[in-house]
């Protein structure tokens, strides 16, 4: 049987007495860019969070490469975490590492690689996130927020992932770097041959980049392509995607 | 021609006359980099004027495996060897070209050439030490100015927030004496008890050959009384609470929760140091009192067990060994303890900047120079203490 990259069946988080996903399924195929959408407090970071193995599920299945890791010991979760990458919200870089140190740390933990090799390739991790080769050597404090993005794409990259995670990848972005780094997902999903799944609120990031859309509500997820998505009858669905702010680019998009 | 199977199957080699034909297989991902590292450096080219690389059998080529084939290529062109793919290169080694000469499409603003290393510039080595000194004088006087900026506005801070009830905020006062003091008395009373216990075994052991046993009482209540209670109690707090207000307010100077202070046109002095200094000024004298009560309490009980000293004797030989000064002599000294303790946390708690290693440093230089001030406000109060009579 062929696996889809990514599975989820049934899945089940409460905190306390508050529900917050009840039976969510979600499927990402290969080669795809996935987006996670949902208001405020739906649980994109529980799912996330769920999906990376950093916190168990109440009930539910999450299948990585068709491997269920909601039953894994934490030595064979150790072996899934190199085959997949992820960018935090805020970027998460160590402040007490350089660039070049993050981008490297991966790999001292997962592979072996000599010193003067592991530089070079950093080094290229850092080039192919589009920064300059003198940010190598800088400290995340000393960067800027576009930068700081881009880095966390590197050290993403660093152990060459097939399954890439972003968490709003564009937030706090000016809309210009944030319609650059849009350009450098779907460069890299395309040179890499990745699948990318990402949480993001922002519509243009959603138009430009993503295959199929899903969107939390009610504890679980409508899942669709684009076109399907924008016209799911849910209200939250509708007014997402047709409110003030998303009906200038249903226009360009022509949907 | 024979075939040769190197480095756990990542590649097999065929060799004839003068051509080198390289079969890659198995998955090339960066998770396995060591093998293929392994198994490319194993190729040896001398005398071969051709390479042919076949990528045919490949299950998986990442980007990291590429570029270790990128490498050798690299490699055996330099030594003059021609390499050629059978079929199409694969993509992988384009990309990383690309990349590498700053071509790819998504850095278009970013990818102006810039050398890889910079050159460092050659000084004579007594130039160096020199700029070194100067550099060394010149942070030294920087941080001494700032320290007295800061100890100046403090200073300015306590006087405007003595004179308004509302900007000495009470409440937050209350939390401190509760976080400091309170939760420590615990840990205070502990060490209070034992270390009094200690010296009094100790001097015990010693007075007995004199048959002095019953000085032990004079021993125990002056040491504790005097330098012991405050003493530790301070050095206890220094670590507790001089660290805590360097890591709470040097993560909060982290998260920018300091600049939201000011921008909302809140003084981080007012709402973050004052409350604190004040809240342990109030509470390290409390904490000194129960110190010294408990290291008594402590002295009479070792004293009744050990010593067969009852409680009795050990009440009217303490009322004759102590002056009525000498319990004020040392409770007098916590509030000025509490004070260069507080001060040194919050004071290096606002210096923490960009990283989380700087928060580690400074709460530990907090804890250490909070520490070392204690010692040496004491030895001061010694002196001081010497020459009054006291």
């Amino acid at each position: 049987m062929i696996y889809p990259v990514l599975e989820v069946i049934g899945l089940v988080n409460r905190f306390g007495t508050q529900l917050v996903h009840d039976r969510l399924n979600m499927e990402v195929r290969e080669d795809e860019v996935f987006g996670i959408v949902g208001g405020s407090g739906t649980g994109k970071s529980v799912l996330l969070r769920s999906i990376l193995g950093l916190q168990r599920p109440e009930a539910g299945v999450i299948r990585i490469d068709g491997q269920d890791i909601t039953r894994m010991s934490s030595r064979q979760l150790y072996e899934v975490k190199a085959r997949y990458g992820v960018t935090f919200q805020q970027g998460a870089l160590y402040s007490a590492l350089t660039v070049r140190q993050n981008v490297q740390l991966p790999m001292l933990e997962h592979v072996a690689i000599e010193p003067a090799a592991r530089d070079e390739l950093a080094m290229l991790k850092i080039l192919l996130a589009g920064l300059p080769a003198d940010a190598a050597d800088k400290y995340p404090s000393q960067l800027s927020g576009g930068m700081i993005k881009r880095a966390a794409l590197a050290r993403a990259l660093a152990l060459d992932p097939k399954l890439l995670f972003l968490d709003e990848p564009t937030s706090g972005l000016d809309p210009i770097s944030a319609a650059e780094f849009d350009e450098l997902i779907l460069y890299l999903q395309k040179q890499l041959r990745l699948t990318v799944v990402m949480i993001t609120h922002d519509l243009d990031t959603i138009f430009r980049t993503c295959n199929r859309v899903g969107v939390i509500v009610d504890h679980h997820m409508e899942v669709d392509t684009l076109e399907g998505i924008v016209n799911n009858p849910h209200p939250w669905i509708q007014a997402y995607f047709h409110g003030e702010r998303a009906s200038t680019r249903l226009g360009q998009h022509g949907t | 021609m024979h075939a040769h199977v190197s480095g756990r199957s990542m590649l097999e080699a065929r060799r004839s006359a003068e051509s080198l034909e390289l079969e890659l297989t198995g998955e090339w991902r960066a998770l396995r980099f060591d093998r293929i590292d392994a198994a490319l450096a194993a190729v040896d080219f001398s005398g071969a004027r051709r390479i042919q690389i076949s990528t045919a059998q490949l299950a998986i080529l990442d980007l990291s495996g590429a570029w270790r084939l990128h490498e050798f290529i690299k490699q055996a062109r330099a030594a003059g060897v021609e390499v050629v793919f059978k079929g199409t290169p694969p993509d992988q080694l384009r990309l990383i070209d690309q990349t590498l000469r700053g071509e790819s499409p998504c850095c278009s603003e970013r990818n102006r050439p810039i050398p890889l290393h910079a050159i460092e510039e050659l000084e004579a080595p007594a130039i160096r030490s020199l700029e070194f000194l100067g550099r060394q004088s010149v942070l030294y006087v920087r941080d001494l100015i700032r320290d007295l900026a800061f100890l100046g506005r403090m200073s300015v801070t306590a006087v405007r927030g003595l004179t308004s009830w509302r900007r000495l905020r009470p409440v937050s006062i209350a939390r401190h004496v509760y976080d400091t003091g309170i939760t420590a008395i615990p840990i205070v009373a502990l060490i209070a008890f034992l270390i009094s216990v200690i010296v009094a075994y100790m001097g015990a052991q010693e007075l007995r050959t004199f048959g002095a046993v019953i000085y032990v009482v004079d021993l125990v209540t002056i040491g504790v009384l005097r330098e012991l209670g405050v003493l530790l109690t301070s050095i206890i707090v220094a670590g507790r609470s001089g660290s805590a207000f360097a890591a709470e307010i040097g993560s909060m100077k982290l998260n920018e929760e300091v600049d939201a202070l000011s921008a909302t046109g809140v003084d981080p002095f007012e709402v973050l140091v004052l409350p604190r200094v004040l809240g342990l000024v109030i509470a390290l004298p409390l904490l000194a009192v129960i110190a010294d009560i408990v290291g008594l309490t402590g002295g009479a009980l070792l004293c009744r067990l050990l010593l067969d000293i009852p409680l009795t004797q050990f009440i009217t030989r303490m009322q004759e060994a102590i002056a009525p000064t000498t319990f004020w002599v040392g409770v007098v000294k916590a509030p000025f303890f509490a004070v260069v303790i507080a001060l040194a946390g919050c004071y290096r708690g606002l210096q923490v900047r960009d990283s989380s290693r700087e928060l580690g440093r400074l709460t530990t230089l907090a804890v250490v120079q909070a520490i070392f001030l204690v010692i040496l406000i004491d030895a001061l109060f010694a002196v001081l203490f010497l020459e009054m009579d006291i």
